[in-house]
């Protein structure tokens, strides 16, 4: 695979919510606004580069069978990193991600390009990788996150489009998430077969 | 009466899967059969129950008094992991019947965000050792019945005909969604 | 690529120990780094919240004046059955222009919203009418509940201002008082408003109690 296919890769073809319907937890549970979309997804990036970087760089010095837990470790230091970092410098968005800034460890996306991709690989595609699945996340996110906005509080990063009186309130709330994200993905597929 | 409020908000009102959004990818992954989904939720319920008394404890006599809270994340994810690995090594040695029934389960657990997640709240809401260990166990139950319902839905959906666009995870997601709309309607009972 | 390094006991435990020590080490330094603006942070946030609500300028530091008052109809009854907490309590900021009071800040909370805990920096002018208030924290249902940023301002639909919940005590109307609630937000809508009722009792109380008695200075 050429460098710029790895980068895109992440992007579309293997979109991680999309397509793989991975890191569905922070996904539904923060994209109530668009702006809330873009923080997680650039948090996951953050982290999904960085631990794809340091574990391509150590990946030969770990032992294979406690792989699993050393890259643990290393990923739950990003993760606070990023949690204490957002915390003292953008605490509003801190607030409103709550909980789901520390999930971010668990997030089956990070984990599994470290042990699919990163482990295998040498730093500098390891890094394209990372980029590519956080920006694809991060875009599927910010898509989700601005259809709920709209449909559930007529407004798009908090600038109203259209009179609140007629807003459809279940988007922002939890089934308008799981709705949403379904017609979403369908037409993700329908569009995949017609290219 | 405190503790069958958080007992009855943990496992209908506030349900971990369809109200706070943990525990998705097990909830779409392996809800396909009824007799998966149930065990799915005995692994999980039993590591949980363990993970967050021990959690609990490390927080409370190591992480707190040395001040050193920030490391919270990494600790617990460690441990989970830890108590994961040893349930596996333990069930197989001393029960073979209950290792098959649930083997398969746990390793899928250290990335299931409920345990990490459950560790984390019980945390923030500063509840005593007793009532974490109700809320998580009835957080489990909460799991487990949305997982069991929702797979004898999906038991029915494969027997109806759908638009091709539709099929596999659109119709799972909008079928979860009905199901968090009804799960609503418990909102006022506490 | 090299070789693997071998998977042996020593091996593994040396290198799990390097990986947690080294990772352990770059968290500890960053939060060397972020305690202190997260510390201002919280503190900005108050500040910022008592100068919403005070209606005038004043020139004394609300924080040294402060003390804390612990009332009762705002916590969770069972609270003691499950939290290992002490409960909270509720501050009062007193602000004052050259040593005259021209408004009191009060920190007040509700255990009972929807999602928890909802906690309100309600301003109060020296007659005891709500001035402004502002909302501080709270885990209510986005587009329902967190409505109660703006539904209770002067040109919301529930406006409060300039009512005095000691000569009425606020309730929303389906209890019989003159508030509405936020639309489909009852709960929430309650618990915004016993936190604003105990807020004027704490004043209250505090002033019955021969001012300055229960100070604590902190």
């Amino acid at each position: 695979m050429s460098k710029s296919s790895i980068f895109t890769n992440g992007i579309f073809k293997e979109n991680p919510i999309f397509v793989q319907l991975l890191g569905m937890c922070p996904t539904l549970g923060v994209t109530s606004s668009a702006i809330n979309g873009i923080g997680m997804g650039l948090a996951t990036t953050f982290v999904l580069l960085m631990s794809n970087i340091v574990i391509a760089l150590v990946s030969n010095f770990i032992p294979d069978k406690i792989r699993i837990p050393g890259f643990i470790v290393i990923i739950a230091g990003f993760v606070t990193i990023v949690d204490m970092s957002m915390a003292a410098y953008l605490p509003s968005l801190h607030a409103s991600l709550g909980l789901y800034i520390p999930l971010i460890v668990v997030n089956c996306i990070v984990l599994g390009r470290a042990e699919a991709f990163a482990s295998k690989n040498s730093v500098g595609v390891s890094a394209l990788d990372g980029l590519g699945m956080g920006l694809g996340f991060t875009l599927a996110l910010t898509i989700l996150g601005t259809v709920r906005e709209l449909l559930g509080s007529g407004k798009i990063f908090n600038l109203p489009i259209y009179n609140e009186e007629y807003k459809l309130l279940i988007f922002v709330l939890a089934p308008g998430a799981f709705i949403a994200l379904g017609y979403l993905i369908a037409i993700v597929n329908k569009l995949k077969k017609a290219s | 009466m405190g503790y069958i409020i958080i007992f009855i908000s943990a496992i209908f009102v506030n349900n971990v899967v369809l109200a706070q959004f943990l525990g998705i990818c097990p909830f779409l992954g392996v809800s396909k059969k009824v007799s998966t989904a149930i065990g799915m939720t005995g692994a999980v319920t039993f590591v949980m129950i363990l993970a967050t008394i021990v959690t609990y404890i490390v927080q409370t006599s190591i992480l707190t008094p040395l001040n050193i809270e920030f490391m919270q994340t990494i600790t617990f994810i460690l441990i989970i992991a830890a108590l994961v690995q040893m349930v596996e090594i333990i069930l197989k040695k001393i029960s073979p019947p209950l290792y098959q029934a649930l083997g398969v389960f746990l390793p899928l657990i250290t990335t299931n965000c409920v345990v990490l997640g459950v560790a984390i709240l019980v945390i923030q809401k500063s509840y005593t050792l007793l009532s974490s260990v109700v809320y998580t166990g009835a957080t489990a139950l909460g799991f487990g019945l949305a997982l069991i319902i929702f797979a004898g839905i999906r038991e029915h959906l494969d027997l109806i005909k759908i638009p091709k666009g539709m099929k596999g995870a659109p119709i799972a997601l909008v079928t979860a969604g009905l199901l968090a709309m009804a799960f609503m309607g418990f909102s006022g009972i506490v | 690529m090299g070789k693997k390094l071998e998977s042996n006991f020593k091996n593994m435990v040396a290198v799990l120990f390097v990986v947690t020590l080294v990772i352990s080490g770059a968290v500890g330094y960053v939060y060397s780094l972020t305690e202190k603006p997260m510390e201002e942070v919280k503190k900005q946030k108050q500040v910022d919240a008592i100068k919403a609500v005070i209606p005038t300028a004043f020139n004394n530091d609300p924080f040294t004046d402060s003390w804390k008052v612990s009332v009762s109809g705002s916590a969770d009854e069972y609270a003691y059955l499950y939290t290992a907490k002490a409960p909270d309590s509720i501050e009062i900021y007193p602000a004052k222009m050259n040593g005259k009071l021209v408004g009191t800040a009060v920190k007040s909370f509700s255990d009972k919203g929807f999602g928890g805990k909802v906690w309100v920096m309600v301003g109060f002018l020296p007659n005891g009418d709500i001035n402004n208030y502002s909302v501080l924290e709270h885990k209510e249902t986005p587009g329902l509940g967190t409505g109660m940023t703006d539904w209770f301002t002067k040109n919301g639909p529930g406006s409060i201002i300039g009512m005095n919940p000691q000569t009425k005590e606020l309730k929303v109307s389906k209890d019989g008082g003159d508030i509405d609630a936020i639309t489909a937000a009852t709960i929430s809508s309650r618990a915004f408003l016993q936190a604003v009722n105990s807020a004027s009792d704490a004043i209250a109380d505090s002033a019955d109690a021969s001012s300055g008695a229960t100070t604590t200075n902190n």
